[in-house]
């Protein structure tokens, strides 16, 4: 009875709840995992989540297709091996696929371009879940059109499954130094900027005065080595998701474990040196500079 | 009269920004955690809520283990949510905790995100006593399958459930008092801090 009344209440679930559980994973690692045994190594490395796939990103790359929300069976497989949060995908656009993830009881759905879009036009409206939602995002009117939409917790987009971090620094620094600039701005320039940026007035006035993105901002997208997690952290996210290059290297446990640690004592060089050192091959990767504009995933996203 | 108390927060993992913000309304000087010598000149610490099976695992990466024991065993400690799970002696899962309370503990007791929730709680022991409930936030929370002497049960659910718990300069919340507006838990910290 207790719990059936809580359910209820859920419904009209507060944002607090739905974004308190992203508060929890900050300075954390979400991990990509395609089965139960790399998500023990997951949880065993110390991620803070995983993120249950059919396929890394740098496999759907390679064979192309049409890339869906993975099996359910599969997805509560992962939830059973593991005590941590589990998060799955579900297209843009494609409600259906995430009602069936709340359904199944993810602790979190992630709408991402890393799938094949199912609307060219309209994301999710994530306010009518009690589900809480994670999006990508390129800059700082983007994020803020998913935060309007109900998104709780917000991630740079990067370049999934390539190994190469220079995308995710781009939207991370596009997003953090737009914020900076709103902060300067006087309070007559802020409907033109909303308007010009394509976002909700009412989150541009509130990101000025908050001086960061209302919800957790997490960093993903090519993240392939302790140094890159790192990097990402001084430069002002607050935590990272690592897909490809975890499970894409030749010694997946030891990488998981340090890039974990790196997440951690990101200011730490020493620190940082030693866990960088004998990691075995990383992921061998793919220049994000070379693919051709309809080969890039960060485009997809309205 | 706060300016020569000192709190650390474990900032391995977690909301730990959300208690330094607290503990800085309240005026309190504070310092992140994250290496054993960051324990010295703090005279209370808050593991904060996050996964409490990588705090766990970091807290022994980093050799924290025995310089928080050592340092509890002087000072007051306030675990929330996977902090709480961290001071148990007794959880169901094998994973690196502290072992100080006298609590058993139950991790995900109420289920997955979707059964988070948020209730108002009695709490005598607060400033304005059970009249003045505590908005409680649970979110993937634990809760505390039994509290042995001398640890008490400071807060529970409306069905009972105990929630909160307090053992000499101790405290265990299954809750989250750095999500809500209400200062009166960090408050009653202090004064464990100061006592």
């Amino acid at each position: 009875m207790e719990k059936q009344l809580r359910k209820e209440a859920q419904r009209s679930a507060s944002l607090k709840v739905k974004s308190g559980l992203a508060q929890m994973l900050k300075g954390g690692v979400i991990m990509d995992v395609v089965s139960p045994e790399h998500a023990v190594i997951a949880e065993d490395a110390g991620a803070v989540a995983v993120m249950a796939l059919e396929r890394v990103p740098a496999d759907i790359r390679v064979q192309g297709g049409v890339a869906r929300m993975s099996d359910p069976g599969l997805i509560r497989e992962i939830m059973a091996s593991v005590s941590i949060p589990v998060m799955a995908k579900c297209r843009i656009g494609h409600f259906v696929e995430a009602q069936i993830l709340e359904a199944i009881g993810v602790d979190y759905v992630d709408e991402s371009e890393v799938l094949t879009p199912a609307d060219e036009d309209h994301h999710i409206h994530k306010h009518a879940f009690g589900v809480p939602f994670v999006c990508g995002c390129r800059n700082l009117g983007e994020a803020l059109r998913r935060i309007g939409e109900g998104a709780a917790m917000i991630r740079t987009k990067g370049e999934a499954g390539t190994g190469d971090v220079v995308e995710a620094v781009r939207h991370a620094r596009t997003v953090l130094g737009e914020i900076r600039s709103l902060q300067a701005k006087p309070h007559e320039e802020l409907m033109a900027f909303a308007k010009s940026i394509g976002a909700p007035f009412e989150l541009v006035l509130q990101v000025r005065e908050l001086g960061r993105l209302p919800v957790v901002n997490f960093a993903a997208g090519g993240i392939a080595t302790p140094a890159d997690a790192a990097l990402m952290m001084q430069l002002g996210v607050d935590g990272v998701f690592v897909g490809s290059g975890i499970f894409k290297s030749r010694e997946p446990a030891r990488r998981a474990s340090a890039i974990v640690r790196a997440t951690t004592q990101y200011r730490n060089p020493a620190i940082l040196a030693e866990l960088s050192a004998n990691l075995g091959e990383p992921m061998s990767g793919i220049s994000a500079a070379g693919l051709a504009e309809n080969q890039k995933l960060a485009g997809r996203g309205w | 009269m706060e300016g020569t108390l000192k709190v650390g927060v474990l900032a391995l993992q977690g909301a730990f920004i959300e208690h330094i913000h607290k503990l800085r309304e309240l005026g309190v000087q504070c310092g992140e955690v994250r290496l054993p010598q960051d324990l010295q000149g703090i005279d209370g610490l808050i593991i904060p809520g996050g996964e409490s099976t990588t705090i766990g695992k970091l807290m022994a990466s980093f050799d924290l283990m025995e310089p928080i024991r050592r340092f509890a065993d002087r000072n007051a400690v306030w675990g929330t949510c996977a902090g709480m799970i961290l001071l148990a002696k007794r959880i169901e899962q094998g994973q690196p905790v502290l072992s100080l309370m006298n609590i058993a503990v139950e991790r995900n007791a109420f289920g997955r995100q979707i059964d988070s929730f948020e209730e108002s709680l009695p709490v005598a022991v607060l400033q304005g006593g059970e009249a003045c409930p505590f908005p409680g936030v649970f979110i993937r929370a634990p809760r505390l399958l039994e509290v042995s002497s001398p640890a008490q049960v400071i807060a529970r659910l409306a069905d009972g459930t105990a929630v909160a718990a307090v053992e000499g300069k101790w405290l265990a919340t299954a809750f989250h008092p750095e999500l809500s507006r209400d200062l009166r838990f960090h408050q009653y910290f202090m004064e464990m801090v100061r006592s």
